[in-house]
């Protein structure tokens, strides 16, 4: 599995995560797909040249809405808010199982590997018509793993420490 | 009957058929009418749908498409039926198959 | 025995390629009948959760299950596409000849031209015990679960990580259903990076360069063994791990579904990119015997994207061969061609472009023989 840094183009640097909301897309194998540069109303992924290229993002462009997140179909797509709180970042990412967590509730925190790095408090569950049964997920992490956690395990308590 | 069904599903919504009653082996069983036997006998926890004809080693549910043979029984007293791909009915007689089955044998 | 049946154009088959065959020689005017063994159109497509790759053309970032419903409801809008669902064509006959089984009874049909789109059929694995119920194709276990809502198991060894292996094991977690780990012979995972990250997060190791050496149980599966192989994919000893799965499901490569094309006397060449014994074809997706062309799968095993186009190109040409015409013909041909072109051009394409070079000369070959 391809290691993640800030080399790869589709991966914003320190300097912008601290900036705001931004898209971080872990799209690493040229495969033919282009849904991303459609979903993006602020022309922040590039049209594809050449439809198996990996997506260009401009980072100065991208807001961190999120749209992207649930439009892509290898659900390689997630928004890190470094801005969030003093020690507290948000990530979002795409989650399509049961049950889903609710506002408020805490799950674990997995890295890429599966493992759990943290306790998570979930902020907001986006889950619309529109996100066609990929919902998004807020969750609140250390901010010195914004980078790391993206996925969640439901199951841990929620925060009047009833079991979820 | 529904141990071996998924109720809850992300993407999904499966909305349940006509229930109809059939007999595995003498014993009565239940499923949803047009689906495949194989799939209201593997909900029920029956995975074992046959002997193989030569050393008698226990054979299921392989393929799902009627194209290689594993899953044959006797239906209605008709041997070799893919089961995977025939549609329950009420009342169905279904047999585990000993053998290459007999044809024409009363059920 | 009933009456001989007619139509211009018969379809074997429903899925991705077929769909679209069936609405582009539609399309051109020309009489369709489309024939499939199942109840439902679709294909495959019908179990297909996940959201599909490809460009907006082939409906990339719907669903697989919503693509199978846009198809069918396009195919049954009007009554200009005769559908025959629940029948299946089981002989081709030397004067093209079609039987059809359905409800016990055989069917006999003379259509004028044939789109064959049968797809393909789960590969098979030697090992000890293969043949011990719990040992489903990965294919079959993802019909139980997505279309019939069966649990396939409670505890699942995937054997290959390609796209199948990849994609079934996510929608296995999907249904609440474990997945213990995913086996894989190469020294690398064969699908998409990102479909093996959507797993790997979840927690679902995948053991490349490590084959399945047994399955264990009396009556059914109780456990598997698991083995490292070295670069010549020889078992490395003392490198066994047991896992107790209750199912073992096999995703190691699909091949074409070519039965009715042997019967039609079309010639074929083996070509093990795409998937084994594949029908010699020209660039109209016609087979050696004229007017029999082939779509998807079964002219060659890929994705269901191009599987759609081959099946645009397949349904024009031949209702074209019959006479109909329509204004933006080239149009459509030219961009289902440039379509299908760019799909292959990147580097996941290297595989199919390479198996279409060899089927091509080995046509040529055999032609000059």
């Amino acid at each position: 599995m391809t290691k993640i840094n800030e080399k790869f183009r589709t991966i914003p640097d320190s300097k912008r995560r601290a900036e705001g909301p931004v898209v971080v897309i872990e799209c690493f194998q040229e495969i033919p797909c282009d849904p991303c540069h459609a979903a993006c109303n602020r022309g922040a992924i590039s049209a594809f040249d050449d439809i198996n290229h990996l997506p260009e993002v401009d980072f100065t462009k991208c807001n961190g809405c999120g749209l992207c997140i649930s439009v892509c179909p290898g659900l390689a797509i997630f928004v890190v808010d470094e801005t969030w709180k003093d020690d507290l970042a948000v990530v979002r990412l795409p989650y399509e199982f049961l049950p889903l967590p609710q506002k408020g509730q805490i799950v674990d925190g997995l890295g890429r590997d599966g493992v759990k790095l943290c306790e998570a408090k979930v902020v907001r569950v986006d889950n619309t018509r529109w996100h066609n049964r990929t919902p998004v997920i807020w969750i609140e992490v250390p901010k010195d793993l914004s980078m790391d956690v993206r996925h969640i395990r439901v199951g841990g308590t929620s925060l009047d420490g009833q079991k979820a | 009957m529904n141990d071996g069904r998924i109720i809850l599903h992300p993407i999904l919504e499966f909305k349940e058929g006509k229930k109809v009653s059939f007999t595995f082996d003498g014993k009565e069983f239940q499923g949803y009418e047009g689906e495949p036997i194989a799939c209201a006998l593997h909900a029920a926890g029956v995975r074992v749908l046959r002997e193989s004809p030569e050393l008698g080693r226990p054979r299921g549910f392989f393929c799902a498409i009627g194209n290689c043979s594993s899953c044959l029984m006797t239906v209605d007293g008709r041997p070799n039926v893919r089961v995977c791909v025939e549609k329950l009915r009420e009342g169905m007689n279904v047999k585990t198959q000993k053998g290459k089955g007999v044809l024409l044998a009363n059920n | 025995m009933s009456s001989l049946l007619t139509t211009e154009i018969c379809i074997v088959g429903a899925g991705p390629a077929g769909l679209r065959a069936a609405i582009a020689a539609r399309d051109m005017g020309a009489c369709v009948m489309l024939v499939d063994s199942e109840e439902n159109l679709g294909g495959q497509l019908v179990k297909q959760t996940h959201k599909f790759f490809g460009s907006r053309g082939q409906f990339a970032g719907m669903r697989g299950i919503d693509i199978a419903k846009l198809l069918s409801d396009e195919v049954t809008k009007d009554s200009s596409v005769t559908v025959m669902s629940d029948s299946q064509v089981v002989g081709f006959y030397p004067d093209g000849t079609l039987a059809i089984e359905k409800d016990d009874c055989l069917k006999l049909l003379k259509p004028q031209r044939v789109i064959c789109a049968t797809g393909a059929s789960e590969r098979m694995l030697p090992f000890p015990n293969n043949d011990l119920p719990g040992v489903y194709g990965a294919g079959a276990a993802q019909t139980l679960m997505n279309l019939y809502g069966v649990r396939p198991g409670n505890r699942v060894l995937m054997i290959g990580a390609g796209n199948i292996g990849l994609i079934v094991s996510y929608q296995l977690i999907q249904a609440g259903i474990d997945v213990a780990a995913i086996v894989e012979a190469m020294p690398y995972v064969g699908g998409y990076d990102v479909h093996a990250r959507k797993i790997q997060r979840a927690g679902i190791p995948i053991l490349t360069s490590h084959t399945i050496k047994a399955v264990h149980g009396r009556q059914v599966v109780e456990g598997a063994t698991v083995s490292a192989v070295d670069a010549q994919f020889c078992i490395i000893p003392d490198s066994d791990r047991y896992f107790q799965v209750d199912t073992v499901c096999l995703a190691v490569g699909l091949t074409p579904l070519t039965e009715l094309l042997w019967q039609a006397d079309c010639k074929m060449g083996y070509i093990p990119e795409l998937g084994g014994y594949t029908p010699f074809r020209n660039e109209n997706y016609e087979t050696t015997r004229p007017g029999v062309f082939v779509a998807g799968d079964l002219a060659g095993i890929e994705e269901a994207s191009s599987a759609m186009i081959e099946g645009e190109i397949a349904g024009l040409c031949a209702a074209k061969s019959l006479g109909y015409e329509i204004d933006d013909f080239e149009d459509r041909i030219n961009r289902a061609k440039t379509e299908l072109r760019v799909l292959r051009q990147g580097p996941t394409g290297e595989k199919i472009r390479q198996g279409i070079a060899s089927l091509m000369q080995l046509r040529e070959e055999c032609e000059g023989a």
